[in-house]
């Protein structure tokens, strides 16, 4: 990576799963504009995504979010250095929305193009508000569709310890969320009504998985709230939805805590961020706080406005990519099970 | 006028640039990768080998749909971010019209077909009619009424001066506007006209053989030079639409689906099932 600082204006776009995004970041940590249209009323009528809802929606607001972007920004094409855009993982026909529109973009304004991983952008969302972190940290990414327990050594360089199994957390929260009557999205939904709730009031199962520790599985602890829900049911029980939601919420923290801090221990980790929709949790938050601050680690965590799909984080995660030399053909394709680490 | 125009609407992508009434690089593909994998790229080939600078580009022609919901959107999206950095408008091409023009001047009905799945196919039927007084001095400018939805497309050459007789226009008419329908309807809407037929598109092979049974007219099938979906065709197309003033800005333009997403079909019929047991005074069960 050169030394030299020359600025360099990203414009970023977003389309990975139900958020048009798009930003302007200069020097990959400070956000000149960050523009969101969240989908998400569209959605809430499914009780979830639907792919081709969103994709269609995606094209309806590419370009006023985009040009938005620049405008809240002030600068104008020829002033951006380069086009990047998420490329994977997510969902195929969203993804494309923002690829074909970014690769347009940047072939007719003659920039170059850097293809982004999105949960390459979550973790390099901690950027943005801590100018200081640099790796190595290690990254704790929960998501409605993404758990990940990350060590990031360098700048694109990853390993990934731990993988969810099945569900992811996010997902977890939306099922449980639906099944105990709250709606979509579940994750603010049980983080507000747990707040009224008793966490020790229901014992729900904190899974490990054999062979990896730092693997998570939460469909198991899924089961578990749905067995408990019918058996009270069947019994005539009257469900106290604020102390479900808790306890369930409180087996999930544990185990999202428990697995990073044991991580943190054994690879000797100075630094502790999250990232993802589900770092926004509140009840998450306080905890690692919490066991960061009893091992005297500083921990990182984004705002809640770069926990949830933006495009400032794909801004930020590019321009390191940029830095390396990493250049996209006009052919990039989405890729909705890109890995970590791969190009 | 220069016009920029794309097609990703079925299995062939293909990018066209022309200039008034010079084609002046044409790229179709029909291959295995993904449009998002050639459309680019071609349109880039093409850049290059006529070594065109881009900011010339007046008009933006895209094949607007029926087609496979993922390919309209490749190919608008990728409409849509040219517009954008280029300030240039677009044409908004109906698919099947984009495919007739490709039979320029076949008085035979033409009947494009692209496979729709779920036993359907978007198709459309036209016929093209020479129009235009002999005698008639001036020129007549292609399609120059706006007709109202593209109803008559009038595609035309230049004028002729000196011999004395004009030259007419062939104007494309719509028999029947571009929808989703099924392979019977379509057959009983061909029978109805009673005309020989030509039939082209990415649904020849797909549905031919359920058609095929079910024809009472005579038929024909287009030969590969001209049975696809043409860049070039889009771009015609986008031209007149031009000349008509019927061009939308690029931040405004979505693809015609002609259909409405599984999700949302389901729900409109479930809402519609509940509201039928409710008008026969049946609750649905509900579970408490």
């Amino acid at each position: 990576m050169d030394s030299v600082k020359e600025e360099v204006l990203i414009l970023a776009v977003e389309t990975s799963c139900d958020e048009t995004a798009a930003a302007v970041v200069r020097n990959g940590r400070e956000v000149l504009s960050n523009v969101i249209y969240s989908q998400i009323d569209l959605h809430t009528l499914y009780g979830g995504v639907v792919p081709e809802i969103a994709s269609r929606k995606h094209i309806e607001k590419i370009n006023p979010v985009i040009r938005k972007a620049l405008s809240d920004a002030d600068v104008s094409l020829p002033d951006i250095t380069a086009v990047a855009v998420t490329y994977g993982p997510g969902l195929v026909g969203a993804l494309l929305v923002g690829v074909s529109a970014a690769k347009a973009i940047a072939f007719a304004a003659d920039k170059p193009l850097v293809g982004v991983h999105h949960i390459e952008g979550h973790i390099c969302a901690n950027y943005i508000e801590n100018k200081e972190l640099e790796p190595p940290f290690l990254c704790l990414v929960v998501s409605g569709g993404h758990s990940h327990l990350v060590m990031v050594k360098d700048y694109g360089v990853y390993e990934i310890l731990g993988r969810t199994r099945d569900d992811a957390a996010g997902e977890a929260f939306d099922k449980v969320a639906r099944a105990i009557g709250l709606g979509y999205p579940g994750g603010p939904k049980i983080d507000r009504v747990s707040r009224e709730g008793n966490p020790d009031a229901i014992h729900f199962p904190r899974a490990k998985v054999d062979d990896n520790v730092y693997d998570f599985s939460f469909s198991g602890l899924k089961s578990a709230v749905l067995n408990y829900l019918n058996g009270c049911q069947m019994k005539g029980l009257e469900i106290n939805q604020a102390d479900v939601a808790a306890s369930f919420q409180k087996s999930v923290v544990d185990v999202l805590v428990e697995h990073s801090m044991r991580a943190v221990e054994q690879y000797g980790a100075k630094r502790f961020a999250i990232a993802g929709g589900v770092a926004s949790n509140s009840h998450l938050r306080e905890a690692l706080q919490e066991a960061c601050g009893k091992r005297e680690i500083p921990f990182y965590r984004p705002s809640p406005v770069f926990c949830t799909d933006n495009a400032a984080m794909i801004g930020a995660a590019a321009y390191y990519e940029y830095r390396k030399g990493i250049r996209h053909g006009w052919d990039l394709n989405a890729v909705p099970g890109l890995k970590l680490g791969e190009r | 006028m220069k016009i920029l125009a794309l097609d990703a609407s079925g299995l062939v992508a293909g990018v066209a640039l022309t200039e008034d009434d010079t084609l002046i690089a044409e790229y179709t593909t029909d291959y295995k990768k993904t449009h998002s994998q050639t459309l680019l790229p071609m349109l880039d080939e093409l850049k290059k080998m006529v070594e065109l600078d881009l900011r010339t580009v007046d008009v933006i022609g895209v094949a607007a749909g029926p087609g496979s919901f993922t390919g309209l959107r490749i190919g608008a999206a990728t409409a849509k971010g040219l517009g954008l950095a280029l300030g240039v408008k677009l044409a908004a091409v109906p698919t099947v019209d984009a495919l007739a023009c490709n039979l320029y001047g076949c008085e035979k009905v033409i009947c494009p077909m692209m496979d729709a799945r779920r036993g359907q196919v978007y198709t459309g039927l036209y016929t093209f009619e020479m129009c235009g007084g002999v005698l008639k001095t001036g020129d007549r400018a292609a399609g120059a009424e706006d007709s109202g939805a593209g109803v008559r497309n009038g595609i035309s050459g230049t004028s002729g001066k000196d011999t004395g007789i004009e030259e007419s226009s062939m104007e494309m008419r719509v028999l029947m506007r571009q929808c989703a329908m099924s392979v019977q309807s379509l057959a009983d809407e061909v029978n109805r006209l009673g005309r020989e037929t030509v039939f082209l598109g990415d649904g020849v092979p797909a549905c031919m053989e359920m058609l095929r049974p079910l024809l009472r007219v005579p038929f024909a099938l287009a030969p590969s030079s001209c049975n696809r979906q043409r860049a070039a065709a889009v771009a015609v197309l986008a031209g007149l639409m031009a000349k008509q003033g019927r061009l939308v800005e690029a931040d405004d333009f979505s693809p015609e689906y002609l259909r409405v997403s599984q999700a949302e079909r389901e729900r409109m019929e479930a809402g519609e099932a509940q509201r039928k047991l409710m008008r026969a005074g049946i609750t649905p069960h509900t579970k408490e």
